[in-house]
């Protein structure tokens, strides 16, 4: 068989309807043969932070920003509706009415399925947060360079 | 139509189905037949779909009572 086709998800946003639908597109691409790299940049970074323990930093200015945005999959919070979590709530209640997967179900099917998980070392730089902060599946650290040369041989190349 | 194997994904969503679906068709030889049952209805779209982009043949699909029976065979 030839190389197989190439597909990456840039994953900017940190809330949990704009995960789903990185998440829904990764796992469709590569249950479909796809190789999928997604790349979690900025607010995305939140998304791949571990969900139990405190996040490190240095600074009082990352200090506080990472307590107030701790991140983890099960934190992230709804782009719409929010409401202090009751929108949230009643999102999540509503994907399992029809037996949808949670962030953190989806993020252990894209790996079942080989995504690779790329975080980004810039924005890990300006939020002062370390390697220890994300869970065991992100595959890598880098930058611009090594998305671009993934997204150079991609068919396709979205960005959430 | 007869298949070699049988999943039962009613009532659940994409991406599920196709989950299920890429999961099931590993264990399957080459020209076995696979059965797919959803009441999705964006199944008659996407089996066809991943299946063209998979290169696994689509053999059709059937309808019961709101629920889909898609049939796939695994290409060698």
């Amino acid at each position: 068989m030839a190389d197989k086709e190439k597909m990456t998800v840039i994953v900017y946003s940190g809330e949990m309807d704009k995960a789903l639908a990185a998440f829904n597109l990764a796992i469709g691409g590569a249950t479909s043969g796809m190789e999928v790299t997604m790349f979690f940049t900025f607010w995305g970074l939140d998304v791949i932070k571990r969900n139990e323990g405190g996040i490190k930093s240095k600074g009082i200015m990352r200090k506080m920003l990472n307590l107030m945005d701790r991140g983890g999959a099960k934190r992230l919070p709804l782009s719409r509706f929010h409401m202090l979590g009751m929108g949230k709530w009643m999102m999540k209640k509503l994907m399992k009415d029809i037996n949808f997967p949670q962030v953190e179900e989806l993020i252990a099917l894209a790996k079942e399925f080989g995504v690779e998980f790329v975080a980004c070392t810039t924005s890990m730089g300006i939020m002062g947060i370390s390697k220890d902060a994300f869970i065991p599946e992100v595959d890598r650290f880098a930058g611009v360079a090594t998305y671009l040369a993934r997204a150079k041989e991609s068919k396709i190349n979205l960005f959430v | 139509m007869k298949a070699d194997e049988t999943l039962d994904c009613v009532g659940l969503y994409c991406p599920m189905p196709i989950v299920h679906t890429a999961r099931k068709m590993k264990e399957l030889k080459a020209g076995q037949v696979l059965e797919v049952l959803s009441d999705d209805e964006g199944i008659k779209e996407d089996m066809p779909s991943w299946c063209k982009t998979t290169g696994n043949e689509y053999l059709g699909i059937e309808e019961e009572e709101g629920v889909y029976r898609a049939y796939v065979k695994k290409s060698g």
